[in-house]
């Protein structure tokens, strides 16, 4: 016997099919992807934070965070590190091609409730693609916040991202962008260190602030310690959880973290909601 | 002109020093500025100075033989420079060169040592100030080896 | 219809066949290769008449009775999720070439399934995966329609199994929600037949075209007596008070080093598991490179490659998969669905091969916090 249920639907499980309208060269090793939906002229809506599932035809899906375009801009771009098959393979396609998408998916930056704090952005690696979108949304409503700090680390200096939007982010909107790389030779005169080093160099009001963060799990896990020791309450830092990832619905169970689904629940977290959890070994 | 005195207050690194400790400090201290390009100090040299960092940025260089210097650290405004002037045999680990005009106090290692010597209050408060940036650099440099973004972070 | 009504096994055939007619698929307990399974019914003739299981820790065993009872046994490995959320199944299609494709979305298959003999323990392992896969933010429609279409003859246990723990977790032995029909199997001297109770008007549909009478006063009493009898029979109890905590405050506790130990990571206790919902796909496309289906697979967490992220394992040792499986089947499942994983159906302890049972683990990490209490 069978309750009251909603109608049925499309199963979440099955991709959209999607157009590439722009490929877009970031680094070395790292492309994006500006996509829009085939069947219809519209731009989908997104959350900055929230990711795709994104197809590769015969090959495989991966979730990708959407790492863009700005408000207002025409489709969903989407970040991606040639690292594997599936990415190995989104990273071959051209303009006009087709890929499958599901999404979008996945928790938000709080922008709307961080308005009136200062905002320190963290970001290690690829992970500044999921905060870009986030820093859009600020910049949108630049004068509803106040300082507002990017630190940005990464391995090496050609592993930086978007820097051309740097200084647009400086000059236009005040942003103290810092940076740092991990190593580099004499070409490189910006700093040399891991990106929780910038904490202690950027200027902001610690109790008054909403800390977004977005790197590997262990630049995380330092970085909060370090953002703690500059007093920023917990419940004022957000993360992003990885794990592995099938269904992004809920279905699958795989990328379950402690009690929560990182694909519906998450990626994004308040830490002081999972720091329970984060950081015991191989939970 | 700032005296040295009121510099080293308002320094980061010497926040909430008792005066009587700040002016025996002021008493090894002098101005010093280097050039873009210009090296602070080399590898093995004898490690005499220790360096407050008021604005610019310097880099901690290691140079394998046939290739590139790497820069390991970099050190900026607010923060210091160097403490093998406090640890025997008091040489230097690194090449030390300022990436950009970089404007510092430089306190004097043998002066420090003698008055820490002298007053172990003073070099009670001298070492829990420079423990933290030790461990924390430490710290960074644990990260730094496990090389986070690598392809299989 | 909320009075009682009885069938004898004549009526138990004719209700098989009425709902053959009704269009649907009547599957229910049969036996096969030594064991009772889910599996397409005919008739009467295929239930495991006089069967009944000895079940104990790595231990399964069909044994016969001396009555011909047809329900006399607890569950065995299968459970009705094969049929709600098929081990197996396409999700899509999509042909293509040159960067360019199509997808087509699988038909949806809406077998109308009709279950024969599910157990209170059981309905409330299917109320748990509805949760999962209707309740939730996103809907699965082949699960969903099978659910919808899906018609339940439940059956109150007469007797439970070794490994049975019902009634610890507040899941039997007497049906309560959820179904069409529910039968008590009465063997009463020679009487042998079924006390039912209709519980929805489909069911009562279906009761119009069955011979049966009401049911008289002993009749009721006794099957409640029945049920009694096996609340009261339980091979297995656990305590979960404050459970949640228990084991989220002993995530290293060390006693899942000596789980491990034991423990083969076999996944037996995720399959057979009414709950357990894991699955994983796989891509498969032809020779020709033009035409690429996605399956969908039951996965298990206990599989190597389950927590796959950046070239290695985040769960890489025996220790956190059973820590996983056992703290999400018991604690992180309250805060992700409002109930307990768990139905103390005791599958997972019968099909271990190692015999692991965590109705005699849980005590051990309950009673080594107890200790540190007084020590410290």
């Amino acid at each position: 016997m069978a309750g009251k249920m909603e109608p049925l639907m499309q199963s979440p499980m099955t991709p959209w099919p999607y157009r590439i309208q722009k490929v877009i060269r970031e680094s070395h090793d790292t492309f994006s992807l500006n996509v829009v939906p085939k069947n219809s002229p519209d731009s989908m809506t997104f959350n900055p934070g929230q990711f795709n599932m994104l197809y590769a035809f015969g090959v495989g899906e991966v979730p990708i965070s959407i790492s863009g375009p700005q408000p207002g801009g025409k489709g969903m771009i989407h970040t991606i590190r040639d690292v594997g098959i599936v990415t190995g393979a989104l990273h071959k396609l051209k303009k006009d091609q087709t890929i499958g998408l599901r999404g979008p998916f996945g928790s938000a930056w709080p922008i709307e409730e961080s308005k009136g704090y200062d905002i320190v952005i963290m970001a290690g690696g690829i992970g500044l693609a999921p905060l870009r979108p986030a820093l859009y949304a600020l910049l949108d409503q630049r004068d509803k916040f106040g300082e507002i700090v990017l630190l940005y680390g990464v391995r090496k200096p050609e592993d930086l991202l978007f820097t051309k939007e740097f200084e647009t982010w400086r000059g236009k909107y005040g942003v103290q962008v810092k940076m740092t790389v991990d190593t580099a030779d004499r070409e490189w005169r910006g700093n040399v260190g891991v990106v929780n080093t910038l904490v202690q160099r950027a200027n902001f009001d610690p109790m008054n602030t909403v800390a977004m963060i977005c790197g590997p799990e262990v630049m995380m896990r330092f970085a909060v310690s370090e953002l703690k020791r500059r007093e920023v309450p917990e419940d004022q830092i957000f993360i992003t959880m990885e794990r592995n990832m099938k269904c992004a619905v809920g279905f699958c169970g795989h990328c379950q973290f402690g009690p929560a689904f990182i694909c519906k629940d998450g990626p994004i977290f308040r830490y002081d909601k999972v720091k329970q959890f984060f950081g015991i070994r191989e939970i | 002109m700032k005296s040295l005195e009121s510099i080293l207050a308002n320094h980061p690194f010497f926040k909430g020093l008792e005066p009587e400790y700040l002016a025996l400090i002021t008493g090894c201290a002098s101005n010093v500025k280097f050039e873009a390009g210009q090296f602070i100090y080399r590898q093995d040299e004898e490690a005499n100075s220790f360096y407050i960092i008021r604005e610019g940025k310097v880099a901690l260089e290691v140079c394998p033989p046939g290739k590139k210097p790497i820069t390991v650290q970099t050190v900026s405004d607010g923060e210091i420079l160097g403490w093998a002037w406090l640890i025997p045999p008091y040489h230097w680990q690194f090449d030390a060169q300022a990436v950009e005009l970089t404007r510092a106090i430089v306190l004097d290692g043998r002066c420090l040592r003698t008055k820490c010597g002298e007053d172990h209050t003073l070099g009670y408060e001298l070492l829990s100030r420079l423990l933290p940036v030790v461990g924390q650099t430490m710290e960074a440099t644990r990260l730094q080896l496990l090389d986070i973004y690598g392809n299989n972070d | 219809m909320n009075k009682s009504v009885t069938i004898d096994r004549e009526g138990l055939n004719q209700l098989i066949s009425v709902l053959n007619g009704m269009g649907f698929q009547v599957v229910g307990p049969t036996v096969r290769d030594e064991a009772i399974v889910y599996e397409k019914l005919e008739s009467i003739k295929d239930l495991p008449e006089g069967f009944t299981d000895e079940q104990d820790g790595g231990v399964y065993r069909l044994k016969k009775r001396k009555d011909k009872s047809l329900f006399g046994y607890a569950v065995g490995p299968h459970s009705w999720k094969k049929f709600l959320h098929p081990p197996e199944r396409r999700l899509w299609q999509a042909d293509g070439e040159g960067g360019d494709f199509e997808i087509k979305p699988e038909k949806l298959d809406a077998t109308k399934f009709a279950f024969i003999g599910v157990r209170s323990c059981e309905m409330h392992a299917i109320a748990i995966q509805d949760k999962v896969f209707i309740n939730d933010k996103f809907v699965d429609p082949v699960y969903q329609v099978r659910r919808e279409n899906a018609f339940f003859v439940a059956v109150n246990c007469g007797q439970a199994g070794g490994t049975c723990f019902c009634v610890s977790m507040n899941t039997g032995p007497k049906v309560e929600a959820g179904f069409d029909l529910a039968l008590t199997e009465i063997l009463d001297n020679d009487r042998h037949y079924f006390v039912v109770e209709v519980g929805s008007e489909q069911g009562e549909a279906c009761m119009e075209q069955v011979t049966h009478k009401l049911a008289q006063n002993e009749e009721v009493t006794l099957a409640e007596k029945v049920v009694k009898e096996t609340a009261g029979q339980m091979g297995r109890t656990l305590d979960t008070t404050h459970i949640k905590e228990l084991l989220y405050e002993n995530l290293e506790h060390p006693r899942w080093d000596d789980i491990a130990e034991r423990c083969l990571s076999c996944a037996n206790c995720t399959m057979v598991c009414p709950t357990c919902f894991c699955s994983t796909v796989e891509d498969v496309t032809d020779i020709t490179g033009t035409h690429a289906e996605r399956w969908q697979k039951w996965d298990s967490c206990f599989t190597m490659d389950f927590t796959y992220l950046h070239g290695g394992e985040v769960r890489a040792s025996t220790k956190s998969r059973y820590r996983q499986w056992l703290t999400h089947k018991l604690a992180s499942w309250q805060d992700q669905f409002g109930s307990s994983g768990c139905v103390g159906c005791g599958r997972c302890i019968t099909w271990c091969p190692p015999a692991i049972d965590f109705t005699e683990e849980i005590p051990k990490i309950r009673d080594s916090e107890t200790q540190t209490l007084k020590t410290s």
